[in-house]
């Protein structure tokens, strides 16, 4: 019982970090409906920045991380201007493209500029344990899980319940009316893109602190499972987004206690497989019929 | 004086002019090295090629070998294999080296070991631990342990000096050398009657291992074997020891790096690691060694720079008792001559242990044994082959 209790905990701190990545993720889809393979990077590169303002400017950690929340942003909109921007009009795949175009271009740079040697995060939040009849959580699993589930609500406020959540609702339904309409929907994305980032960097910043150790090619992984929890809980729901990096977590974990470790990658993608074939709009995701 | 004497001495004079003679055409032994010394692992061949030009140093200012002075052309591969490739072919064709020592990252080795086999150039690399890089065939050798041995050793010292009897392993699945060394523990510790309570695995770049950790933990074992890098080992340290896990974790040459400590803290403190070699470890040799290196380059040499400088020792070696052969001007002989002594490498007293290489060109030496502690690593043993 013991050793289910702390399985599932360990699942539930897995699954948060995943949940915190996808939110950008499904945010950036919804609005604009492309798949921003960039996302993982750009969660990277708030990784790197957090680094260096905590070791080298000396800041604590909430002044890093909004630091980093920052520079994400400035990026995120740099990036939309320059790679996405061009090719509004063209097809989407060749948008899908130039996402992975970017993501590879990030990630290089930064292998070039920062050399592959892993490095360990400054100790800017110092970890407590606490025991509770032989089940083991500590605080930074805490707080994971719960900036996750901050960041969720104001976002979904955000998009639900402002002015430029209206604007960024009404440029996903159709951007040419929304223009029409008087909506500056460059000015939209551009909110968004830097939204999204900032989202990412703050989990970057989060997961540094929590594994201690941030390398150049860090956003491969958790990209791809972000991008799978985010289809899972149904692309664009921001509520789904969390609930599908849990469900993923939590099956991680379950993977590895109930057979054998060897299982745990494969199963991630296998959840997407399957939950293409039976339920493609996500588990919170309505069906909802595409335009001819 | 007698007549005699006289006599002999003229002789003598005369024998050492033509033989002054003969060495004055035969140049010089030209001996090339390639290894990173720019890119992602630069340390590494910097190490390396450091104390290599080390040791050409110090047996010129002898005399060279059999009279003849070392001549060395460092090329830099950037650790990549088509620069790897080209440097190879570079040594061979154009400056008619008559051996190469290196690469210094397996990848690298096993392309270079390819170009020398076919050229039948001798090739020795000092630190690539894969067991396929030397079977490319009888030209090239190598002057570190293969991974396999490590595995051995550390389960010998689980189960006979620590006297451990249940232990976990953790092993990084996409990783040869991982899943290599994992084997030969686990055949090895189940040999000696040990039992292996839980086998669990992860991908390289992994950085959540409680799943699998507390698995491990409701098997309660008395150590834990991670076959892996520094990186994934201080993750895997620290988030034991936040599961409650207060187990040893044992592990093979992957976790010498001062990364260690800076990635798991104090929670990698008391792990017990295989290695190649210590500095206090050593002899006389090893310390000649150890104080010229400290010397030369203020610093303390690493493993990397231990098994160049071995290296190193072993080619001199194998060109002295080559002898005549090897001062040959038909340089496709002399190479010959060289690999041929090189093979017969027998109880050579280097810098990491007293060296013989078996009929697959690898070394049979002792591994030393480390523990880590708060200051860094802390010899325990010295384990025979």
């Amino acid at each position: 019982m013991q050793e289910v209790i702390q399985q599932l905990v360990n699942g539930i701190s897995l699954g948060s970090i995943y949940g915190l990545i996808a939110l950008g993720y499904t945010m950036v889809y919804g609005i604009i409906r492309l798949i921003n393979f960039a996302h993982g990077d750009i969660y990277m590169i708030g990784a790197f920045v957090g680094y260096f303002a905590i070791r080298n400017f000396n800041l604590s950690f909430l002044p890093a991380l909004l630091v980093a929340m920052a520079v994400c942003a400035a990026l995120g909109t740099a990036i939309e201007r320059l790679a996405y921007r061009p090719l509004r009009n063209s097809t989407r795949i060749a948008a899908l493209i130039t996402a992975i175009g970017v993501s590879f271009l990030i990630q290089n740079a930064a292998l070039l500029a920062w050399t592959p040697d892993p490095r360990s995060y400054p100790d800017v939040f110092p970890l407590r344990t606490y025991e509770i009849g032989g089940v083991f959580v500590d605080n930074r699993q805490i707080t994971i899980l719960s900036v996750a589930v901050a960041l969720m609500v104001v976002l979904h406020y955000i998009v639900n319940f402002t002015q430029i959540g209206r604007a960024m609702r009404a440029v996903a339904i159709d951007a040419d009316t929304a223009r029409l309409m008087g909506i500056d929907v460059d000015r939209v994305i551009s909110f968004t893109f830097a939204l999204g980032s900032a989202l990412a960097a703050a989990a970057g910043v989060l997961v540094g602190i929590y594994y201690n150790r941030i390398e150049p090619t860090m956003g491969a992984m958790p990209g791809l499972k972000a991008f799978v929890a985010a289809v899972l809980g149904g692309i664009g729901v921001i509520p789904g987004a969390m609930l599908g990096g849990l469900v993923m977590g939590v099956a991680e974990v379950a993977v590895v206690a109930l057979t054998a470790s060897t299982w745990k990658d494969a199963v991630a993608f296998a959840i997407l497989i399957v939950i293409l074939l039976v339920k493609p709009a996500g588990l919170l995701g309505r069906q909802v019929r595409e335009k001819v | 004086m007698s007549k005699s004497r006289v006599l002999s001495i003229i002789l003598a004079a005369v024998m050492v002019v033509t033989a002054t003679l003969v060495v004055g055409a035969a140049e010089t032994f030209k001996i090339g090295v390639v290894g990173p010394t720019t890119g992602p692992v630069a340390t590494y061949g910097l190490s390396v090629i450091d104390a290599v030009v080390m040791a050409v140093e110090e047996v010129n200012a002898k005399g060279g070998i059999l009279g003849q002075q070392v001549q060395l052309i460092i090329e830099d591969n950037k650790a990549d294999a088509t620069e790897t490739s080209n440097a190879f072919r570079k040594l061979i064709s154009r400056d008619q080296v008559h051996a190469i020592i290196g690469a210094v990252v397996t990848a690298n080795s096993i392309v270079g070991g390819q170009i020398a086999q076919m050229m039948k150039v001798p090739m020795i690399t000092p630190t690539s631990t894969a067991e396929k890089v030397t079977q490319a065939g009888d030209y090239v050798f190598r002057a570190c342990l293969i991974d396999p041995v490590q595995g051995r050793i550390m389960a010998n010292f689980a189960y006979n000096t620590l006297g451990l009897r249940e232990v976990a392993v953790l092993t990084a699945r996409t990783n040869d050398y991982s899943v290599g060394l994992e084997e030969v523990f686990v055949e090895t510790f189940e040999g000696l009657g040990g039992k292996i309570v839980a086998k669990e695995s992860y991908s390289e770049g992994d950085q959540d291992f409680r799943a699998q950790l507390t698995k491990i933990r409701a098997q309660n074992p008395e150590a834990v074997y991670v076959p892996g890098y520094y990186t994934e080992a201080g993750l895997i340290a620290k988030q034991m020891r936040q599961l409650g896990m207060n187990q040893p974790i044992l592990g093979p040459d992957g976790f010498d790096s001062p990364k260690l400590f800076e990635i798991g803290g104090d929670a990698v403190y008391g792990s017990y690691f295989t290695n190649h070699y210590h500095p206090e470890a050593g002899d006389e040799v090893s310390q000649r060694f150890v104080d010229n290196y400290r010397a030369k380059y203020g610093k303390d040499p690493d493993g990397f720079a231990a098994l160049g400088y071995d290296a190193a020792m072993i080619l001199f070696n194998a060109i002295e008792r080559a002898g005549e052969a090897a001062l040959s001007r038909n340089i496709s002989a002399a190479r010959a001559a060289i690999r041929d002594a090189m093979a017969e490498t027998k109880d050579l007293h280097v810098v990491t242990g007293v060296l013989t290489l078996d009929e697959n060109r690898n070394p049979v030496k002792s591994a030393v044994i480390l523990k880590v502690v708060e200051d860094g690593y802390e010899f325990v043993e010295r384990v025979e082959p």
